[in-house]
């Protein structure tokens, strides 16, 4: 078995080298995305590689530029549109949303869009309020559009690759503490086209006491939590979402039905947010006879992020409040 | 004579319901073409403006004026149906503006690109959608040129990108259509539609940036009617020289009311554009009878005078008519007969996009929402 370790940031920017010189009708564009090799390095060497033409640096204009990216798509080309964080998209949320993901559908199928928006989301670390929100929910709200939330290099691999290829508008929400963690990947995932179908979930880890739903970052510290609770003899089956939408509930009603409890875990805020929306699956499924307690929801704390290292860090989901939540749903 | 003869036969034609050739006065009588005083163009950070005269032949003028009378008979059928509350919701009435469309037209060609904002049927018919498309969306059916899923401001032909609701958001989209003819090398460019009243939205301003930073093939037209829902351009904009708000851009300011001023402006522009210049900004003053949308009657902010005077005086159909009447470009009785096509023509259509079906229900089961498993059928 070959493995190699690549960082997420490595496996976005081959995903991105690969699909660049698959199809020149990919290009990338956003503030610092070419000279700069990107605010967070994810695109470094593609400037040098593929010219002016196909890595566009921007203005710090991002209504503008995601209109042009949204427009650029309509007419033909297959745009990488590069939020620096998702926060400034909401400069532009106009235009991801009226534009880009209600126009194939107002259009009864006509014109479509196939433009990517990538970019970090959600909490990172000591940037404050402004630039620490998560966008799952809000995104993942609207019809039209494709979200995605990848947590390891290989889903950051297939899944990208998978986003530029889809014909519709797709929202990539990557995570800038996840950069520089490096994952063991497989020969066959070092493929050209190796590709991860958007809108199916992974089972991470197997187990039959509790199922713990969860996306991007937060992954990890459900691994580390469930490595925990192994020593305790609890055996959690931990679900890597991998799309925000569309929601692969069956996946987790699978899981509920073989573990009778659940749990979500998300960073982002918890009114209105992923966690409620997997409950709400729940219920309206199968899946919902077979849960022996509440299913519960660990979000992040609902507040605008503080600053002081001590309020960001218990403001997110750690370790101990997963396995305080596990434990506490099964009662032990 | 021979006016009195071809009149008594083109009568007995018409009674028998067939059409007969009348031989008494032939095509050969009319004045192939003409060439015409067209008002100058103020310019900005231009050497030059469009020509100060256009050339029309008889075919293009026969055309122009089908086109025109076709949009105005339709945006006024329009308005009848919406009374009539047969097209519910938004309705942007073209009427007054036909220069615009249809001189935009007549300067560019159906493989260069085309986006404007919601007052967009006009442009649907220039850019190749059917009038019985048109009106069958209005009514919201399944013949409907986005069968019923789009209505007045969404409606899509190719290379014409709508149709755009939200205020200024199509001018981006415009600079991106037109950063796609350039990276794709077809000498395509983009005519990108907004009003007075979104001209001053931010986003614009970001995109004059951009398409000038990047010489896109891009045509800017402000189609200013002089009022932006009910605030008059004074009351809006600080600047309403809106041909050089683009600043680092050059501009033209066009009489929109003359379809021949329109057309050789933008061949002007367009002619900038595909020799790499970069984009172009067009101001077209022009004027709206209606109000801004069916619920608004359009006679608060504005006198019923005003609306009399440029009906009267600027009437773009009428220009044209008159120009070719007295070139002796066409007859009273040929541009009579086209009104009678053309108002056939709505009235089909009319028929069509009311007794045409609702598009069906199923549309809205699609998908794996788990909520349409707990909707009552009943």
């Amino acid at each position: 078995m070959f493995y190699i370790r690549v960082t997420v940031r490595d496996a976005l920017n081959q995903a991105m080298d690969e699909e660049l010189e698959r199809d020149e009708r990919v290009f990338l564009l956003g503030e610092e995305v070419a000279q700069y090799d990107g605010a967070y390095k994810v695109s470094r060497g593609l400037w040098k590689k593929y010219g002016d033409k196909r890595i566009i640096d921007t203005p710090i204009t991002e209504m503008g530029f995601a209109g042009i990216a949204v427009g650029a798509a309509m007419a033909g080309l297959r745009p990488i549109c590069e939020f620096m964080t998702f926060n400034f998209s909401m400069q532009a949320i106009d235009q991801v949303i009226n534009s880009a993901a209600k126009t194939y559908y107002m259009s009864a199928g006509r014109q479509s869009v196939p433009i990517v928006f990538r970019g970090p989301n959600g909490a990172s670390a000591g940037v404050a309020a402004q630039h620490s929100q998560c966008f799952a929910a809000w995104y993942g709200h609207c019809p039209g559009l494709k979200v995605v939330s990848p947590w390891s290099a290989e889903d950051a691999r297939g899944l990208l690759k998978s986003a530029i290829r889809d014909d519709n508008p797709v929202v990539f929400l990557e995570n800038e503490l996840m950069y520089g963690v490096p994952f063991e990947m497989s020969e066959e995932s070092q493929s050209k086209d190796f590709l991860i179908p958007i809108g199916k979930a992974k089972i991470e880890r197997q187990g039959n006491h509790i199922t713990v739903v969860s996306h991007s970052r937060m992954v990890s510290l459900c691994l580390d939590a469930a490595a925990v609770l192994a020593k305790e003899g609890i055996e959690c089956e931990v679900i890597n979402m991998r799309t925000i939408r569309p929601l692969d509930a069956e996946a987790i009603e699978t899981s509920v039905m073989k573990t009778n409890h659940l749990i979500t875990v998300e960073g982002g805020w918890p009114q209105f947010g992923v966690g409620g929306e997997i409950l709400a699956r729940i219920m309206e499924g199968p899946a919902f006879n077979y849960l022996d307690a509440p299913a519960v929801r660990v979000t992040g704390v609902d507040i605008p992020m503080p600053y002081a290292k001590i309020l960001e860090d218990n403001s997110v989901p750690q370790i101990k409040d997963i396995i305080f939540s596990v434990k506490k749903t099964l009662n032990a | 004579m021979l006016a009195i003869i071809s009149n008594v036969l083109r009568g007995t034609a018409s009674r028998n319901g067939a059409r007969v050739v009348v031989s008494a006065r032939t095509y050969a009588d009319f004045t192939p073409q003409a060439s015409f005083d067209i008002k100058k163009c103020d310019v900005h950070k231009l050497e030059e403006g469009p020509p100060l005269q256009a050339v029309l032949t008889r075919e293009e003028g026969l055309q122009y004026y089908r086109t025109m009378q076709t949009m105005r008979r339709m945006e006024l059928k329009s308005d009848q149906l919406y009374k009539q509350k047969i097209i519910r919701g938004f309705c942007h009435l073209y009427d007054g503006q036909e220069a615009c469309a249809v001189g935009i037209e007549a300067g560019i060609n159906l493989t260069d690109h085309l986006i404007t904002a919601y007052r967009a049927h006009g442009y649907t018919l220039t850019r190749g959608g059917t009038v019985r498309e048109i009106m069958a969306e209005l009514t919201g059916r399944r013949g409907g040129i986005a069968k019923g899923k789009g209505g007045s401001m969404h409606m899509y032909t190719k290379h014409f990108y709508g149709g755009n609701g939200i205020v200024g958001a199509q001018v981006p989209l415009g600079a991106g259509v037109a950063l796609a003819c350039k990276y794709l090398g077809k000498n395509e460019l983009c005519v990108c539609l907004y009003g007075d009243g979104a001209a001053n939205q931010g986003q614009i301003f970001e995109t004059y940036n951009m398409a000038s930073l990047w010489k896109l093939p891009c045509i800017f037209i402000c189609e200013n009617n002089k009022y932006g829902m009910g605030t008059s351009v004074e009351r809006a904009a600080a600047s309403t020289d809106y041909f050089k708000r683009g600043d680092f851009i050059p501009g033209l300011r066009v009489d929109g009311m003359d379809v021949l001023c329109v057309r050789e402006a933008t061949k002007f522009a367009a002619e900038h554009c595909r020799s790499g210049k970069g984009p172009i900004l067009m101001e077209l003053q022009t004027y709206r009878y209606h109000g801004h949308s069916m619920s608004d009657p359009g006679i608060s902010y504005r006198t019923r005078e005003e609306i009399q005077e440029v009906r009267s005086k600027s009437d773009p159909i009428s220009m044209l008519k008159d120009r070719m009447l007295s070139n002796n470009m066409a007859s009273v009785e040929e541009l009579k007969e086209i009104d009678v096509e053309v108002r056939k023509e709505i009235e089909d259509a009319a028929q069509f996009a009311t007794t045409d079906p609702e598009p069906p229900l199923d549309d809205l089961l699609r998908g794996t929402n788990p909520w349409t498993k707990l909707k009552s059928v009943s």
